[in-house]
């Protein structure tokens, strides 16, 4: 176990212990959403709209019903009715009301004794349906004479009068606009657009749902967050949160798509339907694609103030995002709020406005709504370095924002490593590599807040001393690895004598899901609390051993000693002695901890890619990739450079290939991955990366939180990579090989 | 639609199930025999997840019928380990942290040990080519790429 330079105060963390998982990960043992099998288990299939936008006039499930070995049908009528808010979204989304929302949307379920007879079943549900106009495009939706997706869905924030298709306004910023406007020497105004991309796990949504009569039930299933999936699930079904036991599976990947519930609330109304007998419900990659996720698409004006210098005077930014049918599913204030956070601007004004349209529910996507922001203003930003002649790298370091400064959405930020991290980037050595022909380089920054949130630990010390972690937060990316690396750093024993377990919702307090890279702050935060409680437990058995005060036990290197010469002479008691021991010495010994935890401490980046544009084709390849981002602390290096890679890909995805394609009608045209097109192993370089270490003071360790800030900056990095290689910028995404060569043709005729 | 018998080798042992003529390999591996390690990411051949071989041919098991199975020696995740020992491509896997969330990790181990097993020294590229048919979501393929040309230096090395 090689410890990495940069930690040297620590005994484990910063080293590279192997996984506690990856065993079971790398025979096949490791069990997912679909691995799990239960006595009686019935098999379910759903009915999907295939329309845009209908309205449903009636459902026959007769023929299917009359097949041997098909148990249950339901419908929306089988859910109670009179949820509101966010509840009856949920609802509405796993399975349509009146009206089919958008390609995909679920209208009917069935379950039966195998898996292909469930989908001969739902083949023979006959749904009548009466298609209505339907709107795709965001800036499409928000014209006062798009066709409406519902009626009465705005909240209180838009104004009347507005477009029918608004439900929500924000708008927030401080200092003088206008003045900081009249200050710049150059003043900039572009639109930018960006397309819908799906999270693109590869593991499809999967459960195994049991619910008997009585309102009691178990739910197997892959999910960011077992105590969402029971609120969720219980509010659409009308039954009791505690009488739903949740298990999260082992999860294969998430991003933010696997934080809220989509077929769930279906097999288990299948299942209490079905005189209470388990159904499995594993979604295909195109019902994935169809009905989960995604995020959402924007459109994005931004205008930027700058001095001949290179320093910002004042920012204006309106956004427009679509996050589907449903009021709040857009991350339009996220993607506000992340978009001018990187500097330090004396005036700020933000707009948004969110805009419904006949489209899956948008869902969480890394770092939701930083990526577009991001896309847009760094672009901007990039431009006008170029006109003005300055160096886009020193333009950034200018105007970085650092400990003490007016965040741009609100907030003083307490200490931060931007600048830490753009000072590392200068120093890299891929800015010095020579670019050829068709090649160019391009650098942005990005940002996440990261998030605390209700968290609740268990820690049991067993009867040889090893000890057993309980955690609500399920292991997306090594978390399991961190949270035994912190354990044991604490405990003063060995990483191996550490096992963290993802426990089910009646094992601990509400956690909210491994989202907001919160899982190695909060937990972590939470696990070394509930160490240093037992801790405690275990000095006090030492001293009433030893028979001397508690306050004259210390703890240290795995062992409670005396304080000092005057507590007495008592050789170090381990803790395998005071575990064999603690049955006859005052019972168990655990720790405990819960919070919603606070300290939390924002994560910045910076990125810079080198590409080369094919003329002929327009086609990017990457050439190099460089990822710097502040982690706090990284308690495991190698899942925090795990992390930083797999956002920049995911980023890159973004940037070059994915997008959703509606046809004219309204549906999904690319629901597979053979046409939803996500990076493969061939379309890359390595990617490299730099930890950069500015630790949280928020916590133990100084973690900040990792997940997401590395999705942000690629978009904005790629588009001025290949305005650089090209000439030619590219205001909307992806820059796939059709936009880029029509934008270098055009310019050549330009 | 009636099943059909079928005899077939899985990771060297003789297996028998019942197919019903429209069901995958894939799904005779999971549902009929319990090997669960290969995995659907996409049903369509795509994401590789489901990787085993046949009779020494690499394949997506998704677009393999399980009847076709019949008289073939089917080659899964759960056989890659010589009864205790791991290969040195799982060995690989764990110690360069190449897999996060594990899902498309059985499909790329069945995939790379069958590119080492007929090129024992690849170059980055002819990997990064092999494994193009593996989708991963997490990892960027960075330490993929490196823990498989690790494992190779390494089985070079012991030979």
């Amino acid at each position: 176990m090689a410890k990495d330079e940069r930690s040297t105060e620590f005994r484990l963390i910063g080293t590279r212990p192997n996984r506690p998982d990856g065993l079971d990960k790398v025979t096949g043992r490791a069990r997912y959403g679909a691995d799990m099998t239960l006595p009686g288990m019935l098999f379910a299939a759903v009915v999907r709209s295939p329309h845009a936008h209908a309205r449903i006039l009636k459902i026959d499930a007769s023929a299917a019903l009359a097949l041997e070995g098909v148990k249950a049908v339901v419908t929306r009528a089988d859910f109670p009715t009179g949820l509101t808010g966010e509840d009856w979204n949920l609802q509405e989304n796993s399975m349509a009301g009146d009206v089919a929302l958008y390609d995909g949307h679920a209208v009917a379920a069935v379950a039966a004794t195998s898996r292909l007879l469930a989908e001969d079943a739902a083949k023979l549900i006959k749904v009548d349906y009466e298609v209505l106009t339907h709107v795709i495009d965001v800036d499409d939706a928000i014209r006062p004479d798009a066709p409406v997706v519902r009626v009465g869905a705005a909240d209180h924030s838009v104004p009347a009068g507005s477009p029918p298709n608004v439900v929500k306004c924000i708008d927030f910023g401080h200092g003088d606009i206008e003045a900081g406007f009249a200050a710049a020497d150059l003043v900039r105004e572009h639109t930018y657009k960006t397309e819908a991309t799906h999270q693109g796990y590869i593991e499809p949504h999967a459960c195994v749902a049991q619910l008997g009569a009585d309102g009691k039930g178990e739910m197997w299933v892959c999910t960011q967050g077992q105590w969402y999936i029971r609120r969720m699930c219980a509010a659409v079904l009308g039954i009791d949160a505690s009488g739903l036991r949740v298990t999260p599976s082992e999860i294969g990947g998430g991003f933010g798509g696997k934080t809220i519930i989509f077929m769930e609330p279906l097999a288990l109304a299948l299942s209490r339907k079905a005189g209470g007998r388990p159904v499995k419900l594993v979604m295909s990659r195109s019902d994935v694609l169809r009905a989960t996720g995604p995020t959402a698409s924007a459109s994005m004006d931004v205008k930027l103030g700058m001095t001949k210098d290179g320093k910002l005077t004042a920012a204006k930014v309106n956004f427009r995002m679509q996050g589907g049918a449903f009021l709040g599913a857009s991350p339009v204030g996220e993607a506000l709020s992340c978009a001018l956070a990187c500097y330090d601007i004396p005036a700020v004004q933000h707009d948004g406005v969110e805009v419904l349209a006949n489209r899956p529910k948008a869902a969480a996507y890394r770092a939701p709504g930083s990526p577009m922001a991001a896309f847009a203003v760094e672009s901007l930003l990039d431009e006008m370095c170029h006109e003005l002649g300055l160096d886009p790298l020193d333009v950034r370091l200018k105007n970085a924002v650092r400990e003490g400064v007016k965040a741009s959405y609100g907030p003083t930020y307490a200490k931060i490593g931007l600048v830490e991290v753009l000072e590392a980037t200068k120093a890299h050595p891929n800015l010095l590599a020579k670019l050829g022909p068709n090649q160019g380089r391009g650098i942005a920054s990005g940002f996440w807040f990261n998030h605390g949130g209700e968290t609740s630990v268990s820690l049991a010390i067993g009867e040889d001393g090893t000890v057993t972690v309980s955690a609500g937060t399920p292991d997306v990316g090594g978390s399991r690895a961190s949270l035994a690396l912190m354990v044991a750093e604490t405990l003063g024993i060995e990483y191996e004598a550490v096992r963290v377990n993802i426990v089910e919702t009646g094992a601990l307090g509400v956690n909210e899901p491994s989202h907001g890279s919160r899982a190695t702050f909060a937990t972590g935060k939470a696990a070394v609390e509930a160490a240093r409680q037992a801790i405690g437990e275990m000095c006090r058995r030492a001293a009433k051993e030893w028979g001397i005060e508690e306050e004259a036990v210390v703890w240290k290197d795995g062992a409670a000693m005396p304080a000092g010469p005057n507590a007495g002479q008592f050789p170090p008691m381990t803790i395998a002695e005071i575990g064999a021991k603690m049955g006859g010495n005052g019972g168990p010994i655990s720790g405990h901890h819960e919070t919603n935890a606070e300290g939390v401490g924002a994560s910045f980046g910076a990125h810079v890619v080198d590409v080369e544009v094919d003329p002929e084709t327009g086609r990017t390849t990457i050439l190099r990739y460089l990822v710097v981002q502040d982690a706090g602390r990284a308690i495991h290096p190698a899942y925090v450079e795990g992390q930083y890679q797999g956002g920049a890909v995911q980023g890159i995805g973004w940037a070059l290939n994915e997008e959703y394609v509606y046809g004219a009608n309204g549906r999904l045209q690319n629901a597979v991955f053979l046409d939803y097109r996500i990076p493969v192993a061939s379309d890359l370089p390595m990617i490299d990366t730099v930890i950069v270490e500015v630790p949280n003071p928020g916590h133990p360790y100084g973690v900040r939180g990792v997940g997401e800030t590395g999705i942000t900056p690629p978009l904005p990095a790629i588009a001025n990579a290949v305005a650089m290689a090209t000439g030619a910028r590219l205001r909307s995404l992806p820059l796939s090989p059709p936009k880029v060569l029509a934008a270098i043709k055009a310019k050549g005729r330009g | 639609m009636s099943k059909i018998h079928v005899s077939a080798v899985v990771n060297g042992d003789p297996v028998d199930f019942l197919a019903d003529p429209r069901e995958s390999l894939l799904d005779c591996l999971r549902d009929q025999l319990g090997l669960t390690g290969s995995k659907e990411g996409c049903g369509t051949g795509d994401c590789g997840a489901c990787s085993v071989t046949v009779d020494g041919v690499l394949v997506c098991s998704c677009l393999v019928l399980g009847v076709e199975a019949e008289g073939k020696a089917i080659g899964t995740v759960e056989g890659i380990s010589d009864g205790g020992t791991l290969h040195p491509l799982q060995r690989k896997f764990i110690e360069h942290a190449a897999l996060q969330c594990g899902f498309c990790t059985p499909g790329i181990l069945v995939a790379a040990k069958a590119l080492l097993d007929q090129n024992a020294s690849p170059t980055e590229t002819e990997v990064r080519y092999w494994l193009a048919g593996n989708l991963c979501r997490c990892t960027g393929y960075d330490k993929i790429v490196r823990a498989v040309m690790d494992a190779a230096s390494e089985m070079r090395e012991a030979v």
